[in-house]
């Protein structure tokens, strides 16, 4: 039972990890690769914004996903939008966005490490004990994947019951057929690209309540992000939440009932079986 | 005429300025560094590392540069980041040494840039005085690069500090035989495990859990929870920083109470007695500082004026010391000849804020292993050849 609870618990934060990325990935057809950092930036400002002015990381939130929403934004249209219109395939659409995007990883990396320089971070906010079936969990992980529930359930009443998301839903699966039948491609791209900046950043900031980072940490959220994605299957947000869940779970037995170290040899056992067995993801569809 | 006079004049003027600016280039020592600034461990080096070089160059500058054969030379500094890679890090000591031609190099930082690089710097002729590895192969590294010194003890000697801070324990009725033992799966981690069980098991302890989880686990509540089935007496964790932090986080919140619980490194950062506050007292880590020296009082204050941050309590010392000596043998040496600064280096002792430092074979024989956190201090409390230890104390239940 503990097992299954610090899995589920563990798996939440993954869902924070990767959520971002599903979107970006799914319906802007970005693979971004600046993905951790957008997460890492995050966690560094609900740092500042706690440490500086008192400010909880759940207020924060407040501050931190409109900017992020902004940025993201920004960067699409000025970054990301000539590549989209000058690419003729998607294939070459995604070889110029993991370039480009390659960039602002150390674009994001140096600006960070300027400004908040390259030691260890971390504060406690919620380290308390949170009784579950009488064992202890952390408060602050409990916090983050209640967090994470309200947010995947909040964007998947958003892609599945409103009319926007809808749209949003039919650019994921085909944009050519899309446009055809009157949808703005391009704006529920540059849309779902901040949409997904947005969530990596709530993400960020609520992992930094229980994690150590430091400005050279992004790499490892967007590994972890890629392969959620991919097992989820692209652009769809059930998908992820599950895969999420399922490497917390196994992650969590492994090191619990077998042993620690096998816990990233568990992590891409069951990605590559996903691969062998359904390349297109859990959820994801056969491609036409 | 008048023209080829103010060219003549011209040409005059370029000559002066051109040899002044030699004569000035003369009276400056150029000292290179490599060391992380982003990249894995980037976070230890811009506690440990960085701040020390930035320390020790001010002030010899400050008190008008070392003292070489009657000259006065200030220190500039070239520093380049290695980004955590050993290819990187060798480039850069190649870059140092032919293209700047710096008189000396600043230790690369950790155990394993330092090694990557040690076959260059000997091959350079640079003396090598290392202060932020910890190997056991130090013996071996000594013979195959003569230039090169040790100054962080070797995984042995912190492993077997760890043992024998839990015997006294043990042996003042504190806490019983049982030691729920983990490790990150890294050089660091593998080494002392590997010196650390035999060590427990031959003090009397008994393993009551052993785990090893990969390099950058932060999410150890299993490990926290399986230590805890086993009823363990004492926790020893030789960890890196993030999981440092993460281990400590889980044990209190799973309220993991042990009469001993020990983290690797990281423990001794200024920034764990700010996160954990009251819960940090009692916890015993890598390193420890002389409780009542003067001299590294005297330094962490300084170490906090100039920098603006503390300074850890293990490797930050020994990293300043590390400098101390090189400036000191260059000027016992009264020379910048690097073959003459390292036979000076093995020839008598150094005085520095770690205590009086002997090199004659290269490595430093006198360490910290094991610190504690007592009343908001790191206090050392197991070491090898060094006296002053404080008994370690009894960890009080999580708060």
């Amino acid at each position: 039972m503990e097992t299954i609870v610090t899995g589920i618990l563990l798996g939440g934060t993954y869902a924070l990890v990767a959520l971002g990325l599903t979107l970006q990935y799914g319906v802007s057809r970005i693979m971004n690769l600046a993905n951790g950092e957008t997460l890492v930036a995050a966690c560094f400002i609900a740092f500042w914004l706690f440490t500086s002015y008192q400010v909880s990381p759940l207020w924060g939130l407040l501050v931190i996903a409109p900017v992020a929403f902004v940025v993201n934004w920004a960067i699409y249209m000025l970054l990301l939008r000539p590549l989209v219109d000058r690419a003729k395939t998607q294939g070459m659409l995604e070889v110029d966005s993991i370039l480009a995007t390659f960039g602002l990883l150390f674009m994001f990396q140096g600006l960070m490490l300027r400004g908040f320089g390259g030691a260890y971070t971390s504060y406690a906010f919620l380290a308390e004990r949170f009784e579950i079936f009488g064992t202890f969990y952390g408060l602050n992980r409990v916090v983050a994947f209640v967090a994470a529930v309200l947010i995947s359930s909040a964007l998947y009443l958003f892609l599945y019951r409103t009319r926007y998301g809808t749209a949003v839903r039919a650019v994921a699966v085909n944009p050519n057929s899309a446009s055809l039948v009157g949808i703005d491609v391009a704006r529920a791209a540059a849309l779902s690209f901040a949409l997904g900046g947005a969530l990596t950043a709530c993400g960020g900031a609520l992992l930094s309540t229980y994690y150590t980072f430091n400005a050279s940490m992004g790499v490892v959220f967007t590994m972890k992000a890629l392969i959620i994605v991919i097992m989820g299957g692209v652009g769809d947000v059930r998908g992820a939440v599950i895969a999420a869940l399922i490497l917390g779970i196994t992650e969590t037995a492994v090191a619990r009932l077998i042993d620690p170290g096998l816990t990233l040899a568990a992590t891409y056992a069951l990605f590559t079986l996903v691969l062998l067995f359904r390349p297109q993801g859990i959820f994801g569809r056969q491609q036409a | 005429m008048l023209r080829k006079m103010t060219l003549m004049l011209a040409a005059s003027a370029v000559a002066v300025v051109a040899a002044t600016g030699f004569a000035a280039a003369q009276d400056t020592l150029k000292i290179g560094a490599s060391a992380p600034k982003t990249g894995p461990l980037a976070g230890g080096a811009a506690v440990t590392h960085w701040p020390n070089i930035k320390l020790w160059i001010e002030e010899v500058n400050a008190r008008g540069g070392l003292k070489v054969g009657g000259k006065n030379m200030k220190v500039e500094l070239i520093e380049y980041d290695d980004k955590t890679s050993g290819e990187e890090a060798v480039k850069n000591i190649q870059r140092l040494a032919t293209v700047d031609k710096v008189d000396f190099i600043v230790t690369p930082y950790s155990t394993g840039l330092n090694v990557a690089t040690a076959p260059l710097i000997a091959r350079y002729g640079y003396p090598h005085i290392t202060t932020s590895a910890a190997t056991d192969n130090v013996p071996e590294f000594v013979k195959r690069w003569p230039n090169s010194f040790w100054l962080l003890g070797t995984s042995k000697q912190l492993a077997e500090g760890v043992a024998d801070a839990l015997a006294k324990l043990r042996n003042s009725g504190a806490i019983g035989k049982r030691v729920a033992l983990v490790n990150v799966a890294d050089a660091f981690g593998l080494e002392l495990v590997g010196a650390g069980k035999p060590a427990l098991q031959k003090a009397g302890f008994d393993i009551v859990y052993e785990a090893s989880y990969p390099l950058g686990t932060q999410d150890v509540a299993p490990i926290i929870s399986a230590a805890k089935a086993a009823t363990p007496d004492a926790f020893v964790a030789f960890s890196y920083p993030p999981d440092t932090f993460a281990l400590t986080e889980q044990a209190q919140i799973q309220k993991l109470d042990v009469g001993a619980f020990y983290v690797g490194v990281g423990t001794a950062f200024p920034g764990y007695a700010a996160r954990f506050k009251d819960n940090a007292s009692g916890v015993m880590g890598v390193g420890g500082i002389t409780p009542d020296s003067k001299a590294i009082q005297d330094y962490r204050k300084r170490h906090k004026e100039v920098t603006g941050a503390d300074a850890d309590s293990w490797a930050s010392a020994t990293t300043y010391a590390g400098l101390e000596i090189l400036g000191q043998a260059i000027e016992r040496a009264g020379t910048t000849d690097k073959a003459a600064v390292i036979a000076e280096i093995k020839k008598k002792p150094f005085t520095t804020v770690i205590g009086e430092v002997n090199l004659a074979d290269n490595v430093n024989h006198n360490i910290w292993a094991v610190g504690q956190w007592q009343g908001g201090s790191f206090n050392g409390v197991a070491s090898a050849g060094i006296a002053g230890a404080k008994a370690p104390v009894k960890k009080d239940a999580w708060k």
